[in-house]
């Protein structure tokens, strides 16, 4: 199998992997087979699901370097863009069916709870991340591309905070998070210090 | 069992089942005989005839409790439904067991109910205890229907089985000093894994503590459950017997209560305790006071319902019960105690 079809059959098997969970949560929640409350069901499967694809992300290069496969690289934006649609259908889920779709009301929960713009900052940078995933967009940026995209880091404690902050005692689970987003910031201390002081990059 | 009344009557809120639906459900007793057979017989019989409502005498080896049923119609014509029974029983904030909702139901099993013990004291001039039986024959049962509100913005309509505090309280004849009613949940790490570790118990103080002022604990409304759906209660719901204050935010209703004591100090709350800056002693359902982190002017209401079917409801002052008890609160800023 040439390292293309390889690369294929990956890439398909993140589909897979991506789309089935959600599929089936949204059938358990419209059937209200989601346990008692399928609102919060779906709005905490999709938050978290956000969380662990922007893990899963930030993992990518880690592993391509250790097992020496570059091509694996490739499978990043994918996971990057499934990544935004979680946190996408996460906010949209809580705009719909915790907020009835008032606009005000959003706005309102948005500027009075903290919890909820730390959440919110965390989705426009992943956003921007988005959008500016096509190629030509990585074209047009060149150089810039990567500063923008390091924002990936903030934002991965910015959804954790806001993670940690939602919950209202049990706090093993945000801790377990933690660790993992530290450790892997950890294994990238080079490259984010070097974007946090871009004068003495050489 | 003799159901001395019903709140369904009392109640002009259309939260609450239907009037038809508990006459149908008296006449069903009566056929039954349970109704009939109560009002002839002495009190030491009836004893026997609430014997429906604790486990078969023939246990089975395991801990887990047989629950009798009893033919209970869940659903009223007005179309305002109660929360179905299911839902109920599988949904339940118990941090002993774990702060997974789902966590109650699948490891409450553990817990031994019987015996059970609880015990009234304090500032009392007839300190008492209730053993298991007592806690089904030494009271008139009734039945109420009432809406459980938890803080964290969802409700419930669930029918209650069980006996008002008030008549416990007086039984005890509590002291003129007397200003508070503190309450304590079992304390049994061995049977409650979340009293074991921080981390499955959510990092409270346990045994959960909770309190109400005396003028609260007395109002008609607060009640001490020993039943819903016409069973006795399942561990997850707080088994043998919880409290139910439905005028305020569902963790106030400690759960499988053991001690009441009488004090005249503000008794400690396990929520107050933890995060006091969220969780106040009085925790009255109040839409116009925020949850830090969550609105509370509206709930949903859990039902059976899917993602589309979702019926949210503006919260009332109160929880709809501020004709009750709205008076004990006269002159109180209520923004600051929350």
């Amino acid at each position: 199998m040439t390292k293309q079809h390889l690369l294929w059959w990956v890439k398909a098997v993140i589909h897979l992997l991506a789309l089935t969970p959600i599929t089936l949560n949204y059938y358990w929640s419209i059937t209200d087979q989601n346990g008692a409350d399928p609102v919060k069901a779906i709005i905490h499967f999709t938050g978290i699901g956000a969380l662990n694809l922007l893990i899963i992300t930030l993992m990518v290069s880690l592993i391509a370097k250790y097992f020496k496969k570059a091509w694996f690289m490739q499978t990043r934006r994918l996971i990057g863009l499934y990544c935004f649609f979680y946190a996408a259908t996460h906010v949209l889920n809580f705009w719909w069916f915790e907020l009835n779709f008032q606009f005000t009301l959003f706005i309102e929960e948005l500027v009075k709870r903290p919890y909820i713009w730390l959440g919110m900052s965390g989705f426009v940078i992943l956003f921007v991340l988005a959008v500016t995933s096509p190629f030509f967009a990585k074209r047009k940026l060149g150089k810039n591309w990567q500063l923008v995209h390091n924002w990936i880091y903030p934002a991965s404690l910015l959804v954790w905070i806001h993670f940690y902050w939602s919950r209202k005692a049990d706090i093993t689970e945000p801790l377990i998070y933690l660790l993992i987003i530290l450790s892997l910031l950890w294994f990238k201390r080079d490259k984010i210090g070097r974007w946090l002081k871009p004068n003495t990059r050489t | 069992m003799r159901i001395v009344k019903s709140n369904r009557a009392q109640f002009k809120d259309n939260q609450i089942t239907d009037e038809s639906v508990f006459n149908e459900k008296r006449s069903l007793l009566k056929k039954l005989g349970f109704v009939g057979a109560g009002a002839l017989l002495s009190t030491p019989a009836q004893a026997d005839i609430l014997d429906w409502f604790k486990s078969d005498e023939q246990k089975p080896a395991t801990k887990t409790q047989t629950l009798r049923d009893l033919n209970f119609q869940t659903q009223d014509k007005s179309g305002v439904k109660l929360t179905p029974e299911d839902k109920v029983t599988s949904y339940n904030n118990f941090y002993e067991f774990g702060t997974d909702k789902k966590d109650p139901k699948a490891y409450a099993d553990a817990l031994t109910t019987d015996p059970w013990q609880v015990k009234i004291n304090g500032l009392v001039d007839k300190p008492f205890k209730l053993e298991y039986d007592d806690l089904f024959s030494q009271f008139s049962l009734e039945e109420r229907v009432y809406r459980l509100r938890c803080v964290e913005a969802w409700s419930m309509v669930i029918p209650w089985v069980g006996f008002p505090l008030a008549s416990l309280l007086k039984r005890a004849n509590v002291s003129s000093k007397a200003k508070y009613v503190g309450f304590k949940t079992l304390y049994r790490p061995d049977e409650m894994r979340g009293q074991t570790s921080r981390f499955i118990g959510g990092s409270i103080p346990f045994p959960y503590t909770e309190g109400l002022r005396l003028d609260e604990a007395m109002n008609p409304l607060a009640f001490l459950a020993v039943g819903l759906y016409g069973k006795n209660l399942p561990n997850q719901n707080g088994a043998p017997i919880r409290l139910v204050v439905p005028w305020k935010y569902g963790f106030k209703s400690i759960k499988s209560i053991t001690e009441i004591t009488l004090t005249d100090k503000q008794p400690d709350t396990t929520w107050n305790l933890s995060a006091p800056s969220e969780y106040g002693f009085y925790a009255n359902v109040n839409p116009n006071v925020d949850h830090p982190r969550w609105s509370q002017a509206s709930e949903r209401l859990i039902t059976d319902g899917g993602l589309f079917n979702q019926e949210r409801i503006k919260t009332l002052p109160f929880n709809g019960y501020g004709e009750q008890v709205a008076s004990l609160y006269k002159g109180m800023n209520l923004k600051r105690y929350f």
